[in-house]
Protein backbone atom coordinates (compact mmCIF):
# COMPACT_ATOMS: atom_id res chain seq x y z
CA UNK A 1 0.00 0.00 0.00
CA UNK A 2 1.26 3.43 -0.62
CA UNK A 3 2.22 5.42 2.53
CA UNK A 4 2.40 9.29 2.70
CA UNK A 5 4.31 10.63 5.97
CA UNK A 6 4.07 6.95 7.32
CA UNK A 7 0.37 7.00 6.60
CA UNK A 8 -1.39 5.05 4.40
CA UNK A 9 -2.67 6.91 1.30
CA UNK A 10 -6.16 6.04 1.00
CA UNK A 11 -6.80 7.36 4.66
CA UNK A 12 -4.72 10.86 4.14
CA UNK A 13 -7.11 11.57 1.10
CA UNK A 14 -10.24 9.83 3.10
CA UNK A 15 -9.29 12.19 5.75
CA UNK A 16 -8.73 15.29 3.05
CA UNK A 17 -11.95 14.59 1.10
CA UNK A 18 -13.99 14.99 5.04
CA UNK A 19 -11.81 18.18 6.09
CA UNK A 20 -13.10 19.37 1.89
CA UNK A 21 -16.90 18.47 3.27
CA UNK A 22 -16.44 20.10 6.15
CA UNK A 23 -14.92 23.13 5.06
CA UNK A 24 -17.76 23.55 2.25
CA UNK A 25 -20.03 23.51 5.19
CA UNK A 26 -18.12 26.12 6.82
CA UNK A 27 -17.15 28.30 3.80
CA UNK A 28 -20.84 28.59 2.93
CA UNK A 29 -21.92 29.29 6.54
CA UNK A 30 -19.33 31.96 7.11
CA UNK A 31 -19.95 33.50 3.66
CA UNK A 32 -23.38 33.78 4.94
CA UNK A 33 -22.66 35.47 8.65
CA UNK A 34 -19.89 37.62 6.43
CA UNK A 35 -22.75 39.06 4.20
CA UNK A 36 -25.19 40.14 6.81
CA UNK A 37 -22.70 41.44 9.13
CA UNK A 38 -21.47 43.71 6.48
CA UNK A 39 -25.00 44.74 5.67
CA UNK A 40 -27.09 44.78 8.90
CA UNK A 41 -24.36 45.06 11.52
CA UNK A 42 -25.50 42.30 13.16
CA UNK A 43 -23.71 38.60 14.07
CA UNK A 44 -26.47 36.13 12.88
CA UNK A 45 -26.68 33.44 15.77
CA UNK A 46 -29.65 32.16 14.36
CA UNK A 47 -27.50 30.82 11.12
CA UNK A 48 -27.11 27.29 12.96
CA UNK A 49 -30.97 26.85 13.36
CA UNK A 50 -31.76 28.29 9.61
CA UNK A 51 -29.09 25.92 8.66
CA UNK A 52 -30.98 22.98 9.94
CA UNK A 53 -34.05 24.42 8.78
CA UNK A 54 -32.99 24.39 5.43
CA UNK A 55 -32.18 20.45 5.68
CA UNK A 56 -35.86 19.71 7.74
CA UNK A 57 -37.85 21.53 4.95
CA UNK A 58 -35.53 19.29 2.61
CA UNK A 59 -37.13 16.05 4.64
CA UNK A 60 -40.47 17.64 4.32
CA UNK A 61 -40.45 18.32 1.14
CA UNK A 62 -39.86 14.47 0.39
CA UNK A 63 -42.01 13.15 3.42
CA UNK A 64 -45.32 14.74 3.02
CA UNK A 65 -44.83 15.86 -0.83
CA UNK A 66 -43.03 13.89 -2.62
CA UNK A 67 -41.05 16.56 -3.72
CA UNK A 68 -37.22 15.08 -4.16
CA UNK A 69 -33.91 16.49 -3.74
CA UNK A 70 -32.62 18.14 -6.80
CA UNK A 71 -36.03 20.22 -6.41
CA UNK A 72 -35.66 20.45 -3.07
CA UNK A 73 -32.20 22.12 -3.59
CA UNK A 74 -34.04 24.97 -5.01
CA UNK A 75 -37.04 25.17 -3.00
CA UNK A 76 -35.58 24.77 0.54
CA UNK A 77 -33.28 27.92 -0.04
CA UNK A 78 -36.17 30.09 -1.50
CA UNK A 79 -39.05 29.02 1.65
CA UNK A 80 -36.47 29.43 4.76
CA UNK A 81 -34.78 32.77 2.95
CA UNK A 82 -38.81 33.71 2.85
CA UNK A 83 -39.33 32.89 6.47
CA UNK A 84 -35.54 35.02 7.00
CA UNK A 85 -37.40 37.95 5.29
CA UNK A 86 -40.34 37.52 7.09
CA UNK A 87 -37.56 37.69 10.50
CA UNK A 88 -36.04 40.17 9.24
CA UNK A 89 -38.88 42.60 8.62
CA UNK A 90 -40.46 41.97 11.95
CA UNK A 91 -38.34 41.19 14.47
CA UNK A 92 -34.53 41.78 13.53
CA UNK A 93 -34.47 45.45 11.91
CA UNK A 94 -36.23 46.68 15.20
CA UNK A 95 -32.43 46.42 16.67
CA UNK A 96 -30.84 48.74 14.10
CA UNK A 97 -30.29 51.99 16.33
CA UNK A 98 -28.81 49.62 18.97
CA UNK A 99 -25.66 48.01 20.29
CA UNK A 100 -24.65 44.49 18.42
CA UNK A 101 -24.98 43.24 21.20
CA UNK A 102 -28.89 43.22 21.12
CA UNK A 103 -28.61 41.88 17.71
CA UNK A 104 -26.69 38.77 19.02
CA UNK A 105 -28.86 38.11 21.91
CA UNK A 106 -32.28 38.03 19.74
CA UNK A 107 -30.64 35.96 17.17
CA UNK A 108 -29.19 33.62 20.06
CA UNK A 109 -32.69 33.61 21.69
CA UNK A 110 -34.64 33.20 17.86
CA UNK A 111 -32.15 29.89 17.21
CA UNK A 112 -33.14 28.67 20.76
CA UNK A 113 -36.78 28.72 19.86
CA UNK A 114 -36.57 27.52 16.80
CA UNK A 115 -34.56 24.56 17.81
CA UNK A 116 -36.96 24.25 20.42
CA UNK A 117 -39.86 23.97 18.28
CA UNK A 118 -38.16 21.25 16.15
CA UNK A 119 -37.08 19.41 18.84
CA UNK A 120 -40.66 19.28 20.31
CA UNK A 121 -42.29 18.21 16.63
CA UNK A 122 -39.31 15.81 15.56
CA UNK A 123 -37.65 14.79 18.42
CA UNK A 124 -33.58 14.81 18.39
CA UNK A 125 -32.55 11.07 17.45
CA UNK A 126 -32.54 12.71 13.74
CA UNK A 127 -34.14 11.26 10.73
CA UNK A 128 -32.22 9.99 7.15
CA UNK A 129 -32.40 11.46 3.77
CA UNK A 130 -31.57 9.16 1.31
CA UNK A 131 -28.71 10.08 -1.28
CA UNK A 132 -30.82 10.64 -4.57
CA UNK A 133 -30.08 7.84 -7.01
CA UNK A 134 -27.45 9.66 -9.59
CA UNK A 135 -25.57 10.32 -6.36
CA UNK A 136 -25.21 7.37 -5.12
CA UNK A 137 -22.01 5.19 -5.28
CA UNK A 138 -18.31 5.92 -5.17
CA UNK A 139 -15.56 6.48 -8.04
CA UNK A 140 -12.47 5.00 -8.28
CA UNK A 141 -9.89 8.25 -8.15
CA UNK A 142 -7.03 5.70 -8.55
CA UNK A 143 -5.54 6.55 -5.18
CA UNK A 144 -8.96 6.30 -3.38
CA UNK A 145 -12.53 5.59 -3.73
CA UNK A 146 -14.68 8.64 -3.75
CA UNK A 147 -18.30 8.66 -2.47
CA UNK A 148 -20.48 10.51 -5.93
CA UNK A 149 -22.29 12.35 -3.03
CA UNK A 150 -18.87 13.85 -1.17
CA UNK A 151 -17.46 14.91 -4.38
CA UNK A 152 -21.01 16.72 -5.63
CA UNK A 153 -20.72 18.48 -2.11
CA UNK A 154 -17.51 20.33 -2.22
CA UNK A 155 -18.54 20.52 -5.85
CA UNK A 156 -21.60 22.52 -5.30
CA UNK A 157 -20.79 24.45 -2.60
CA UNK A 158 -17.54 25.63 -4.25
CA UNK A 159 -19.23 26.93 -7.14
CA UNK A 160 -22.05 28.71 -5.42
CA UNK A 161 -19.52 30.28 -2.96
CA UNK A 162 -17.70 31.47 -5.98
CA UNK A 163 -20.57 32.84 -7.44
CA UNK A 164 -21.75 34.74 -4.01
CA UNK A 165 -18.21 36.22 -4.43
CA UNK A 166 -18.57 37.14 -7.78
CA UNK A 167 -21.63 38.42 -7.91
CA UNK A 168 -20.17 40.68 -4.61
CA UNK A 169 -17.25 41.77 -6.55
CA UNK A 170 -17.93 41.93 -9.77
CA UNK A 171 -21.74 42.98 -10.91
CA UNK A 172 -23.44 46.52 -9.72
CA UNK A 173 -25.53 45.36 -7.32
CA UNK A 174 -22.77 43.54 -5.52
CA UNK A 175 -21.03 47.26 -5.87
CA UNK A 176 -23.87 48.72 -4.35
CA UNK A 177 -24.29 46.07 -1.87
CA UNK A 178 -20.71 47.38 -1.00
CA UNK A 179 -21.22 50.58 -1.11
CA UNK A 180 -23.72 50.50 1.64
CA UNK A 181 -21.85 48.44 3.78
CA UNK A 182 -19.26 51.45 3.68
CA UNK A 183 -22.14 54.29 3.84
CA UNK A 184 -26.03 53.10 4.00
CA UNK A 185 -27.50 56.55 4.08
CA UNK A 186 -25.31 57.91 1.11
CA UNK A 187 -25.93 55.07 -1.05
CA UNK A 188 -29.97 55.54 0.05
CA UNK A 189 -29.71 59.48 -0.65
CA UNK A 190 -28.65 58.29 -4.30
CA UNK A 191 -32.15 56.56 -4.56
CA UNK A 192 -31.48 53.27 -3.50
CA UNK A 193 -34.19 51.42 -1.05
CA UNK A 194 -31.36 50.70 1.16
CA UNK A 195 -33.91 49.13 3.56
CA UNK A 196 -35.04 46.44 1.08
CA UNK A 197 -31.68 45.82 0.58
CA UNK A 198 -30.70 44.94 3.97
CA UNK A 199 -33.72 42.56 4.05
CA UNK A 200 -32.94 40.60 0.51
CA UNK A 201 -29.54 40.57 1.87
CA UNK A 202 -30.24 39.03 5.37
CA UNK A 203 -33.03 36.45 3.19
CA UNK A 204 -29.68 35.51 0.81
CA UNK A 205 -27.47 35.02 3.50
CA UNK A 206 -30.19 32.54 4.94
CA UNK A 207 -30.69 31.05 1.37
CA UNK A 208 -26.95 29.89 1.59
CA UNK A 209 -27.52 28.23 5.06
CA UNK A 210 -30.50 26.86 3.84
CA UNK A 211 -28.75 25.50 0.76
CA UNK A 212 -26.10 24.23 2.69
CA UNK A 213 -28.60 22.43 5.08
CA UNK A 214 -29.91 20.65 2.36
CA UNK A 215 -26.31 19.74 0.64
CA UNK A 216 -26.08 17.94 4.28
CA UNK A 217 -29.03 16.12 4.62
CA UNK A 218 -28.22 12.93 3.23
CA UNK A 219 -24.58 12.99 5.19
CA UNK A 220 -25.79 13.67 8.60
CA UNK A 221 -28.84 12.60 9.62
CA UNK A 222 -31.63 15.59 9.63
CA UNK A 223 -32.22 16.09 13.63
CA UNK A 224 -32.63 19.60 15.35
CA UNK A 225 -29.00 20.12 16.59
CA UNK A 226 -27.25 19.78 13.40
CA UNK A 227 -26.87 23.36 13.19
CA UNK A 228 -25.49 23.90 16.57
CA UNK A 229 -22.70 21.26 16.13
CA UNK A 230 -21.50 23.31 12.79
CA UNK A 231 -21.90 26.53 14.28
CA UNK A 232 -19.47 27.35 16.83
CA UNK A 233 -16.48 26.22 14.62
CA UNK A 234 -17.92 28.37 11.98
CA UNK A 235 -17.91 31.65 14.56
CA UNK A 236 -14.63 30.32 14.45
CA UNK A 237 -14.13 30.46 11.14
CA UNK A 238 -15.55 34.01 10.45
CA UNK A 239 -13.11 34.68 13.50
CA UNK A 240 -9.87 33.27 11.57
CA UNK A 241 -11.13 34.97 8.71
CA UNK A 242 -11.80 38.48 9.05
CA UNK A 243 -15.06 39.44 10.11
CA UNK A 244 -17.21 40.19 7.75
CA UNK A 245 -14.59 39.65 4.63
CA UNK A 246 -16.48 37.48 1.46
CA UNK A 247 -12.92 36.06 0.57
CA UNK A 248 -11.87 35.16 3.98
CA UNK A 249 -14.29 33.15 4.69
CA UNK A 250 -14.61 30.96 1.56
CA UNK A 251 -10.72 30.33 1.82
CA UNK A 252 -10.65 30.18 5.35
CA UNK A 253 -14.06 28.03 5.56
CA UNK A 254 -12.19 25.33 2.81
CA UNK A 255 -9.10 25.83 4.80
CA UNK A 256 -9.80 24.85 8.11
CA UNK A 257 -12.18 22.16 6.88
CA UNK A 258 -8.89 20.77 5.37
CA UNK A 259 -6.67 21.42 8.66
CA UNK A 260 -8.83 19.90 10.76
CA UNK A 261 -9.20 16.55 8.33
CA UNK A 262 -5.28 16.13 8.46
CA UNK A 263 -5.34 16.98 12.09
CA UNK A 264 -7.30 13.78 12.47
CA UNK A 265 -4.97 11.86 10.55
CA UNK A 266 -1.36 12.87 12.69
CA UNK A 267 -2.63 13.47 16.08
CA UNK A 268 -6.26 12.77 16.35
CA UNK A 269 -6.64 14.01 19.91
CA UNK A 270 -6.50 17.81 19.20
CA UNK A 271 -8.89 17.54 15.78
CA UNK A 272 -12.22 18.66 18.04
CA UNK A 273 -9.92 21.93 19.02
CA UNK A 274 -7.50 22.45 16.42
CA UNK A 275 -9.72 25.01 15.10
CA UNK A 276 -9.72 26.44 18.21
CA UNK A 277 -6.35 27.18 18.80
CA UNK A 278 -5.67 28.74 15.47
CA UNK A 279 -8.05 31.37 16.47
CA UNK A 280 -6.66 31.95 19.58
CA UNK A 281 -3.17 32.20 17.57
CA UNK A 282 -4.52 34.49 15.55
CA UNK A 283 -6.52 36.61 17.67
CA UNK A 284 -3.32 37.26 19.41
CA UNK A 285 -1.04 38.39 16.47
CA UNK A 286 -3.87 39.74 13.58
CA UNK A 287 -7.02 40.35 15.82
CA UNK A 288 -8.64 41.67 12.39
CA UNK A 289 -8.64 38.07 10.85
CA UNK A 290 -6.58 36.59 8.38
CA UNK A 291 -8.37 38.59 5.65
CA UNK A 292 -9.80 41.60 7.58
CA UNK A 293 -8.95 45.61 6.56
CA UNK A 294 -7.30 47.70 9.49
CA UNK A 295 -9.87 49.70 10.35
CA UNK B 1 -37.58 74.51 -8.20
CA UNK B 2 -37.20 74.45 -4.42
CA UNK B 3 -39.07 76.36 -1.91
CA UNK B 4 -37.58 75.77 1.86
CA UNK B 5 -40.18 76.94 4.83
CA UNK B 6 -39.50 77.44 8.36
CA UNK B 7 -36.80 74.10 8.58
CA UNK B 8 -35.98 72.84 11.20
CA UNK B 9 -33.75 70.05 12.01
CA UNK B 10 -32.10 68.08 15.08
CA UNK B 11 -28.96 65.41 15.34
CA UNK B 12 -30.58 63.61 18.15
CA UNK B 13 -31.48 66.13 21.41
CA UNK B 14 -29.50 69.13 19.63
CA UNK B 15 -31.46 71.12 17.59
CA UNK B 16 -29.65 72.48 14.82
CA UNK B 17 -31.50 74.67 12.18
CA UNK B 18 -34.22 77.10 13.65
CA UNK B 19 -36.67 77.97 11.04
CA UNK B 20 -34.77 78.14 7.95
CA UNK B 21 -36.15 80.04 4.59
CA UNK B 22 -35.16 80.16 0.71
CA UNK B 23 -35.57 79.42 -2.56
CA UNK B 24 -33.94 78.51 -5.31
CA UNK B 25 -35.37 78.92 -8.96
CA UNK B 26 -34.66 76.68 -11.65
CA UNK B 27 -31.95 77.32 -13.46
CA UNK B 28 -30.08 79.31 -10.61
CA UNK B 29 -26.92 78.67 -8.79
CA UNK B 30 -27.35 79.91 -5.14
CA UNK B 31 -25.10 80.14 -2.23
CA UNK B 32 -25.00 79.41 1.53
CA UNK B 33 -22.65 81.10 3.00
CA UNK B 34 -21.87 81.27 6.58
CA UNK B 35 -19.03 81.03 9.12
CA UNK B 36 -18.73 77.19 10.28
CA UNK B 37 -21.07 75.49 12.49
CA UNK B 38 -23.45 78.06 10.93
CA UNK B 39 -26.00 74.96 9.83
CA UNK B 40 -25.11 74.98 6.05
CA UNK B 41 -24.57 71.30 5.70
CA UNK B 42 -27.42 70.37 8.05
CA UNK B 43 -29.59 72.26 5.43
CA UNK B 44 -28.19 70.51 2.81
CA UNK B 45 -28.26 66.80 4.93
CA UNK B 46 -31.89 67.97 5.91
CA UNK B 47 -33.16 68.85 2.54
CA UNK B 48 -32.12 65.50 1.43
CA UNK B 49 -33.43 63.47 4.21
CA UNK B 50 -30.61 62.94 5.88
CA UNK B 51 -30.92 64.40 9.87
CA UNK B 52 -32.19 62.28 12.79
CA UNK B 53 -35.49 64.96 12.46
CA UNK B 54 -36.81 67.43 11.01
CA UNK B 55 -39.95 69.91 10.79
CA UNK B 56 -41.00 72.49 8.33
CA UNK B 57 -41.48 72.58 4.47
CA UNK B 58 -39.07 71.47 1.86
CA UNK B 59 -41.23 71.96 -1.43
CA UNK B 60 -39.69 70.27 -4.62
CA UNK B 61 -41.12 71.79 -8.25
CA UNK B 62 -44.00 72.56 -6.12
CA UNK B 63 -44.46 68.76 -3.56
CA UNK B 64 -44.41 68.55 -0.10
CA UNK B 65 -41.05 66.07 0.28
CA UNK B 66 -40.89 66.57 4.08
CA UNK B 67 -42.58 63.58 4.55
CA UNK B 68 -40.77 61.66 2.22
CA UNK B 69 -37.41 58.90 2.55
CA UNK B 70 -33.77 60.22 1.43
CA UNK B 71 -34.26 57.10 -1.79
CA UNK B 72 -37.73 58.64 -2.73
CA UNK B 73 -36.41 62.49 -2.55
CA UNK B 74 -33.41 61.15 -4.98
CA UNK B 75 -35.66 59.60 -7.16
CA UNK B 76 -38.06 62.51 -7.27
CA UNK B 77 -34.62 64.37 -8.83
CA UNK B 78 -32.58 65.96 -6.27
CA UNK B 79 -29.08 64.45 -5.77
CA UNK B 80 -26.07 65.59 -3.21
CA UNK B 81 -22.73 66.09 -3.58
CA UNK B 82 -21.37 65.65 0.43
CA UNK B 83 -18.66 67.66 2.35
CA UNK B 84 -16.92 64.62 3.05
CA UNK B 85 -17.15 63.47 -0.76
CA UNK B 86 -18.31 59.66 -0.01
CA UNK B 87 -16.46 58.07 -2.33
CA UNK B 88 -16.39 54.31 -1.48
CA UNK B 89 -12.99 52.50 -1.25
CA UNK B 90 -14.21 49.21 -1.61
CA UNK B 91 -15.45 50.68 -4.69
CA UNK B 92 -13.61 51.18 -7.94
CA UNK B 93 -13.28 54.14 -9.72
CA UNK B 94 -15.82 53.65 -12.15
CA UNK B 95 -17.95 51.23 -9.57
CA UNK B 96 -18.18 55.25 -8.17
CA UNK B 97 -19.26 56.40 -11.00
CA UNK B 98 -21.66 53.71 -12.11
CA UNK B 99 -23.25 53.55 -8.32
CA UNK B 100 -26.15 56.00 -8.14
CA UNK B 101 -29.33 55.23 -10.07
CA UNK B 102 -30.30 56.69 -13.05
CA UNK B 103 -33.38 58.65 -11.83
CA UNK B 104 -34.37 60.35 -14.93
CA UNK B 105 -33.68 60.93 -18.77
CA UNK B 106 -31.53 63.64 -19.44
CA UNK B 107 -28.37 63.32 -17.12
CA UNK B 108 -25.03 63.46 -18.78
CA UNK B 109 -23.58 60.81 -20.20
CA UNK B 110 -20.11 58.61 -19.41
CA UNK B 111 -18.58 60.30 -22.30
CA UNK B 112 -19.51 63.88 -21.63
CA UNK B 113 -18.29 62.91 -18.25
CA UNK B 114 -14.85 62.28 -19.45
CA UNK B 115 -14.82 65.08 -21.49
CA UNK B 116 -15.34 67.24 -18.16
CA UNK B 117 -13.08 65.58 -16.03
CA UNK B 118 -10.11 63.93 -18.41
CA UNK B 119 -8.34 62.89 -14.97
CA UNK B 120 -11.10 60.30 -14.48
CA UNK B 121 -10.71 58.61 -17.70
CA UNK B 122 -7.33 58.33 -16.78
CA UNK B 123 -7.90 56.75 -13.25
CA UNK B 124 -10.69 54.89 -14.59
CA UNK B 125 -9.58 51.22 -13.71
CA UNK B 126 -8.52 52.51 -10.21
CA UNK B 127 -9.38 49.75 -8.06
CA UNK B 128 -10.15 51.47 -4.90
CA UNK B 129 -12.05 55.14 -5.24
CA UNK B 130 -9.99 56.12 -2.27
CA UNK B 131 -6.54 56.12 -3.74
CA UNK B 132 -7.56 59.18 -5.94
CA UNK B 133 -6.23 62.24 -4.89
CA UNK B 134 -8.20 64.95 -2.99
CA UNK B 135 -9.33 66.63 -6.16
CA UNK B 136 -9.55 63.91 -8.05
CA UNK B 137 -12.00 62.66 -5.37
CA UNK B 138 -13.70 65.81 -5.58
CA UNK B 139 -14.43 65.38 -9.29
CA UNK B 140 -15.43 61.92 -9.01
CA UNK B 141 -18.11 63.07 -6.70
CA UNK B 142 -19.90 65.44 -8.90
CA UNK B 143 -19.63 63.55 -11.80
CA UNK B 144 -21.42 60.59 -10.26
CA UNK B 145 -24.46 62.37 -9.43
CA UNK B 146 -24.47 64.44 -13.35
CA UNK B 147 -25.35 61.10 -14.88
CA UNK B 148 -28.35 60.40 -12.80
CA UNK B 149 -30.53 62.79 -14.60
CA UNK B 150 -30.95 64.53 -11.18
CA UNK B 151 -31.71 68.50 -12.17
CA UNK B 152 -30.96 69.75 -8.67
CA UNK B 153 -27.78 69.49 -7.42
CA UNK B 154 -26.32 69.68 -3.64
CA UNK B 155 -22.80 70.57 -3.97
CA UNK B 156 -21.13 71.01 -0.46
CA UNK B 157 -17.85 72.68 -0.33
CA UNK B 158 -16.67 71.75 -3.19
CA UNK B 159 -13.44 73.63 -3.49
CA UNK B 160 -12.67 72.99 0.28
CA UNK B 161 -8.86 72.10 0.64
CA UNK B 162 -8.49 71.90 -3.18
CA UNK B 163 -5.37 73.38 -5.21
CA UNK B 164 -5.97 76.71 -6.95
CA UNK B 165 -6.05 74.68 -10.75
CA UNK B 166 -8.73 72.40 -9.62
CA UNK B 167 -11.23 74.89 -7.94
CA UNK B 168 -11.06 76.72 -11.46
CA UNK B 169 -11.74 73.44 -13.31
CA UNK B 170 -14.66 72.84 -10.79
CA UNK B 171 -16.09 76.45 -11.58
CA UNK B 172 -16.14 75.46 -14.84
CA UNK B 173 -18.15 72.46 -14.60
CA UNK B 174 -20.64 74.32 -12.47
CA UNK B 175 -20.83 76.89 -15.21
CA UNK B 176 -20.90 74.27 -17.58
CA UNK B 177 -23.73 72.29 -15.96
CA UNK B 178 -25.67 75.53 -15.25
CA UNK B 179 -25.25 76.15 -19.11
CA UNK B 180 -27.07 72.99 -19.44
CA UNK B 181 -30.26 73.81 -17.51
CA UNK B 182 -28.91 72.39 -13.78
CA UNK B 183 -30.18 74.14 -11.06
CA UNK B 184 -27.47 74.30 -8.29
CA UNK B 185 -27.54 74.79 -4.44
CA UNK B 186 -23.81 75.73 -3.23
CA UNK B 187 -22.50 75.49 -0.07
CA UNK B 188 -19.31 78.22 0.21
CA UNK B 189 -16.28 79.44 2.44
CA UNK B 190 -14.87 80.99 -0.26
CA UNK B 191 -17.37 83.86 -1.49
CA UNK B 192 -14.73 84.89 -3.96
CA UNK B 193 -14.86 81.47 -5.77
CA UNK B 194 -18.80 81.86 -5.05
CA UNK B 195 -19.25 85.07 -6.74
CA UNK B 196 -17.10 83.30 -10.16
CA UNK B 197 -20.57 81.31 -10.40
CA UNK B 198 -23.80 82.46 -8.23
CA UNK B 199 -26.54 83.79 -9.04
CA UNK B 200 -27.59 85.12 -5.52
CA UNK B 201 -26.07 84.48 -2.16
CA UNK B 202 -27.73 83.14 1.15
CA UNK B 203 -26.23 84.07 4.46
CA UNK B 204 -26.80 81.43 7.33
CA UNK B 205 -26.22 81.98 10.97
CA UNK B 206 -27.11 80.09 13.61
CA UNK B 207 -29.58 77.63 11.78
CA UNK B 208 -31.05 80.55 10.28
CA UNK B 209 -31.24 82.46 7.02
CA UNK B 210 -30.17 85.84 8.06
CA UNK B 211 -29.55 87.89 4.34
CA UNK B 212 -30.21 87.68 0.99
CA UNK B 213 -27.71 89.09 -1.77
CA UNK B 214 -27.67 89.12 -4.99
CA UNK B 215 -24.49 88.80 -7.22
CA UNK B 216 -24.53 91.49 -8.53
CA UNK B 217 -24.78 93.39 -5.16
CA UNK B 218 -21.89 91.88 -3.99
CA UNK B 219 -19.34 94.00 -4.03
CA UNK B 220 -21.54 96.88 -2.52
CA UNK B 221 -22.15 94.67 0.53
CA UNK B 222 -18.49 93.52 1.01
CA UNK B 223 -18.42 94.94 4.24
CA UNK B 224 -21.72 93.34 5.62
CA UNK B 225 -20.18 89.89 4.11
CA UNK B 226 -16.78 90.90 6.17
CA UNK B 227 -18.75 90.83 8.76
CA UNK B 228 -21.32 87.91 8.51
CA UNK B 229 -18.46 85.67 7.94
CA UNK B 230 -15.89 86.76 9.98
CA UNK B 231 -13.00 87.23 7.40
N1 LIG C 1 -23.81 64.56 13.38
C1 LIG C 1 -23.94 65.61 14.23
N2 LIG C 1 -24.39 65.42 15.49
C2 LIG C 1 -24.53 66.46 16.34
N3 LIG C 1 -24.26 67.74 16.02
C3 LIG C 1 -23.82 68.00 14.78
C4 LIG C 1 -23.63 66.95 13.81
N4 LIG C 1 -23.19 67.50 12.67
C5 LIG C 1 -23.09 68.82 12.90
N5 LIG C 1 -23.46 69.13 14.15
C6 LIG C 1 -23.53 70.48 14.75
O1 LIG C 1 -24.45 71.23 13.99
C7 LIG C 1 -24.02 72.55 13.83
C8 LIG C 1 -24.06 72.92 12.38
O2 LIG C 1 -23.12 72.14 11.68
P1 LIG C 1 -22.97 72.15 10.11
O3 LIG C 1 -24.32 72.11 9.49
O4 LIG C 1 -22.03 71.06 9.74
O5 LIG C 1 -22.30 73.57 9.86
P2 LIG C 1 -21.60 74.17 8.56
O6 LIG C 1 -21.76 73.22 7.44
O7 LIG C 1 -22.33 75.45 8.33
O8 LIG C 1 -20.18 74.40 8.92
C9 LIG C 1 -22.63 72.64 14.44
O9 LIG C 1 -22.76 73.23 15.73
C10 LIG C 1 -22.21 71.21 14.58
O10 LIG C 1 -21.39 71.04 15.72
MG1 LIG D 1 -20.34 72.19 6.38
Amino acid sequence: MMMIFGIPAPLLFGQLLLGLINGAFYAMLSLGLAIIFGMLNIINFAHGALFMMGAFVAWALLNYLDIGYFPALILAPLIVGVFGVILEKTIISRLYKLDHLYGLLLTFGLSLVIEGLFRNAYGSSGMPYRIPSVLQGATDLGFMFMPNYRGWVVLSAAVVCLATWAIIEKTSLGATLRAATENAPLVQAFGVNVPRLITLTYGAGIALAAFAGVLAAPIYSVNPNMGTNFINTVFAVVVIGGMGSILGSIVTGFALGVVEGMTKVFYPQASATVVFVVMVIILLTRPRGLFGKAA
Amino acid sequence: MLEIAGLNAWYGESHILHGIDFNVQEGEVVTLLGRNGAGKTTTMKSIMGLVGRREGSVKFKGAETIGMLPNQIARAGIAICPEERGIFGSLSVTENLMLPPVVAPGGLSVDEIYTLFPNLKERAKTAHGTRLSGGEQQMLAIARILRTGARMLLLDEPTEGLAPVIVQQIGRTIRAIKNRGFTVLLVEQNFRFAATVADRHYVVEHGQVIDMIPNAALEANMDKLHDYLGV
